[in-house]
């Protein structure tokens, strides 16, 4: 049985399409990634596989549930952990995982073992009767991951996991969410816009304007790009390109003055394309090809590394006031 | 069905965690009541002087007060989906596998059992103001309050549904509090009073909440009750009628509840 498994599914908000049938499949144990910039219809496809937005069209399935007509089913495996936190900052940590094992129906003695286990996992246990607000966003997060395993789900979403958090924090979460697949044999899907962090992920479908336009491994998806990135400048980028294009038949693009193109064997190609180049070089490079670079040549456009909407900072806002 | 039972009794304890957890919130509540019965007790009892045999102005305006403290701590139970909405908790709730009805239940329940435990700490002042407490007079204080309580906390929470933002549902409940207070026969018997007054006073249901539990302590026999078209109300006709509408309250909150998405 497929963890997820999903069959044209769309979703539109008025005039919107925010996502236009897509379809995949995943496996149990598998960490999957939605990669996208934001606006994509990434939250869109996780609230629905939550049971939360009801699809205008296609079908999906969640640990063999189907999303619309057995919604309880689907509630009950899956654990989330949404972008914005949704723990109650008036309770303590221990409070906020109690009332998640009374309303998902734990049973008493799992329960607390389970809250003793996991917030020793997320290293928490000893501020467990602090008050949440007193956390800061890296703790507030593990807490949520803490808290979307606590009825053993055999899913686990995380929509954007380690948005706005630094880069040490992300690693921190990272090494928890690797350790947990493993010990309990968990499927794993989440969002993510951070190029980095989709290179965690054993596949990635990228998404872009509610398609998605490619779905692979990442070694996968940067291998179909074509190669080894080499990048140069020199005084007219448009004669250099004409150059490249005639001389090694790839398409080269031009970007801030920079032209690129992909080779295999770069290592190789390289000392070549010193040697045989007609102008003067001011700069050679060449590296594996990244994510973004994936992204850029799937979609045409680069992934906008968006800050939070308007609509985010003012809510944000409003709670520093509250608080 | 145990879906949401579940639900009804988890977002319930909820709500009695988080107002033991807030001192503040709890001792702010008994401002308003006790600013009341302290400027207008002290400024009025003397010049009222007894309203009806053995009863000044103070008592009959005591068992008004705790009506009163039921009204704004119930409508609060409508403050915290708001603000459960704001902080994002709504959704943690939302994609439990509870239902939406136990939600709507559990907050009402939530509302009603803190009004309950307001309205009884308020009895606190019943010697100081020379009010007799019995075990039977508390013992029937109690269900007259979570029927009036659970029908108020069900208009706090359908407010809610309606509104985004804290402060907006703050505003209008303000705007709804003061009439409904002021034209419910708290501070003054609403027999006695212009016939504009008294039909609008007669139509306010929380007018049947506060002779009620007026009615409890100090008796009928004083001929402050409220009348309807000549019938002196009794406690079990205006727990019906109160019940009556608060279970429509229920029902509308739980219908708009579950439409939204």
């Amino acid at each position: 049985m497929k963890a997820i498994d999903v069959e044209n599914l769309s979703r539109r908000f008025g005039k919107i399409e925010a996502v236009k049938e897509i379809s995949f499949a995943i496996e149990e144990g598998e960490i999957f990634g939605f990669l996208g910039p934001n606006g994509a219809g990434k939250t869109t496809t996780i609230n629905m596989l939550c049971t939360l937005l009801r699809p205008g069209g296609g079908s999906a399935r969640v640990n063999g549930f189907d999303i619309v007509r057995q919604r309880s089913d689907v509630r009950r495996s899956i654990g989330l952990v949404f972008q914005q936190s949704t723990l109650d900052e008036q309770l303590s940590a221990e409070q906020n995982l109690r009332f998640h094992g009374y309303a998902y129906g734990v049973p008493a003695a799992l329960r607390e073992q389970r809250i003793h286990d996991l917030l020793t996992m997320v290293e928490l246990y000893d501020r467990r009767q602090h008050k949440v607000r007193t956390f800061s966003g890296g703790m507030k997060r593990r807490l949520e991951i803490a808290r979307g395993l606590l009825h053993l789900p055999r899913v686990l979403f995380l929509d954007e996991p380690t948005l706005g958090l630094d880069p040490q924090t992300r690693k921190h979460i990272w090494d928890y969410l690797h350790d947990l697949r493993q010990r309990e044999n968990l499927t794993i899907f989440l969002t993510t816009h951070y190029m980095d962090e989709a290179e965690n992920c054993g596949r990635i479908a990228v998404i872009d304007h509610g398609r998605i336009v490619a779905m692979d491994t990442p070694d996968g998806l940067k291998n179909a790009v074509g190669g080894d990135l080499v990048t140069f400048s020199t005084a007219d980028a448009q004669a250099a390109a004409q150059f490249v294009r005639e001389q090694y038949h790839v398409e080269p693009q031009i970007q801030d003055g920079q032209v690129r193109f992909h080779v295999t064997s770069g290592e190789t190609f390289l000392p070549d394309f010193v040697r045989e180049f007609p102008q003067r070089l001011l700069s050679v490079g060449l590296r594996r090809p990244t994510l973004e670079d994936v992204f850029l040549s799937l979609t045409g456009h680069e992934i906008r590394d968006s800050e939070l909407d308007a609509k985010d900072l003012m809510r944000q806002h409003m709670q520093r006031w509250q608080r | 069905m145990t879906e949401i039972w579940r639900g009804v009794w988890v977002v319930a304890y909820r709500e009695i965690l988080r107002f033991v957890g807030d001192r503040a919130r709890f001792l702010s509540s008994f401002a308003m009541p006790l600013l009341f019965l302290i400027i207008f007790g002290a400024g009025f009892t003397r010049t009222i002087g007894a309203l009806a045999q053995g009863v000044n102005y103070i008592q009959f305006m005591y068992p008004g007060i705790i009506a009163m403290t039921v009204l704004t701590s119930s409508l609060f139970a409508g403050m915290s989906v708001v603000a459960d909405r704001e902080f994002g908790f709504l959704k943690e709730i939302l994609v439990a596998p509870i239902g939406r009805t136990g939600i709507v239940l559990g907050k009402a329940a939530g509302g009603s059992l803190v009004a309950l435990i307001q309205a009884l700490v308020m009895l606190v002042l019943a010697p100081i103001l020379g009010v007799k407490l019995t075990p039977t007079l508390v013992l029937s204080l109690i269900p007259v309050v979570i029927i009036l309580s659970l029908g108020l906390s069900s208009l706090g929470v359908l407010i809610a549904s309606f509104m985004q933002s804290q402060q907006g549902f703050q505003l209008f409940v303000q705007i709804l509090i003061f009439p409904l207070i002021f034209l419910a026969g708290v501070f003054f018997p609403v027999n006695n009073v212009p016939a504009w007054m008294e039909i609008i006073s007669k139509v306010n249901p929380l007018t049947y909440g506060v002779d009620a539990i007026r009615q409890i302590f100090l008796g009928s026999a004083h001929g402050l009750g409220v009348t309807v078209f000549g019938h002196v109300m009794t406690v079990p006709s205006e727990m019906a009628l109160v019940g009556v509408l608060g279970a429509f309250l229920l029902l509308g909150a739980v219908i708009v509840f579950n439409r939204q998405e």
